[in-house]
């Protein structure tokens, strides 16, 4: 059962990524990386980290696919998208170094001896238990560090893309200073 | 039985098809879709580590890329529109027009 759905996942996976990749349509590339995301959701669930997987489910899929969406508001959805490919053959060969590096990598992790856990798993306790355990004693700082940051890029999305959408704060500079030129000559 | 290579597999292809989208790709949002991609790929490769050493500082990592992630759309999308309002276009070429 767990094989199957491992090859299920990862054949439906890579498939729609495909898609995501390779697709002109703005639309079908994220609606295919969504359904990716709540597929890779599954591959958590079988590997035990409940809590994870639903973290995955409620962030991904419900937050950065909403904004995506809200995103693709201000452009235009249903263009084709016109790029120019120069070299394919280079992307395609540096894309199969990359991966090649990555093999070497990961089997570091494979071949490897002797790795020890750190922090293992609390005896005893379900998935969320334990990442509570191991999230508010280990990783405390970082987990406030995060929070941080996640204010931080709160505050900066509310001003890029803030309420006024005609001027926002980043654009509105030149419009500005010729209105203060004007004033300057009238009070003359 | 599935074993550990199986998942580290799954992962390597999937983040190469985010490193082959970024190369290929023109379009500012089809290059967020795939650091999307790499990072999802990344986050597999940590649960499936952390499931099989029985250590959880993986999952802890996955965590906190999800939010990095999350952050990234936040301020990523917010200079994308800032970038359609004033040229019109997300192509990555006419980034090129800010050189002296």
């Amino acid at each position: 059962m767990e094989q199957f759905a491992f090859y299920l996942f990862s054949v439906l996976t890579i498939g729609l990524f495909l898609v995501t990749v390779l697709s002109n349509n703005v639309l079908y590339a994220m609606t295919s990386l969504a359904a990716g995301m709540v597929i890779i959701s599954g591959f958590f669930f079988i590997l035990g980290a409940d809590f994870l997987g639903v973290v995955q489910l409620i962030v991904y899929v419900g937050a950065v696919m909403a904004l995506y969406s809200f995103g693709m508001m201000f452009f235009d959805a249903t263009r084709e998208i016109k790029e120019k490919n120069t070299n394919a053959y280079l992307v395609f060969f540096l894309g199969g170094m990359i991966a090649l590096l990555l093999v070497v990598m990961f089997s570091v992790l494979i071949m490897g001896e002797g790795i020890v856990a750190m922090y293992p798993t609390p005896e005893g306790a379900n998935n969320p238990q334990a990442v509570g355990l191991v999230l508010f004693t280990k990783y405390l700082v970082p987990f406030e560090v995060a929070a941080v940051m996640l204010l931080v890029a709160m505050i900066a999305g509310i001003i890029l893309a803030g309420k006024k959408m005609d001027d926002s704060l980043t654009t509105k500079d030149e419009n500005h200073e010729e209105e203060m030129t004007f004033s300057l000559k009238d009070v003359r | 039985m599935i074993g550990l290579s199986h998942y580290l597999v799954v992962s390597g292809i999937l983040f190469s098809i985010g490193v082959v989208g970024v190369l290929r790709r023109k379009n500012l949002l089809m290059l967020f879709f795939a650091t999307e991609i790499m990072l999802n790929a990344a986050n597999i490769a940590f649960a499936a580590v952390s499931s099989y050493y029985g250590d959880l500082s993986g999952q802890m990592f996955a965590f906190f890329i999800i939010a990095v992630a999350a952050s990234e759309v936040a301020v990523g999308l917010g200079l994308l529109i800032v970038l359609y309002k004033k040229q019109g276009t997300l192509d990555l070429d006419n980034l090129a027009a800010m050189k002296g």
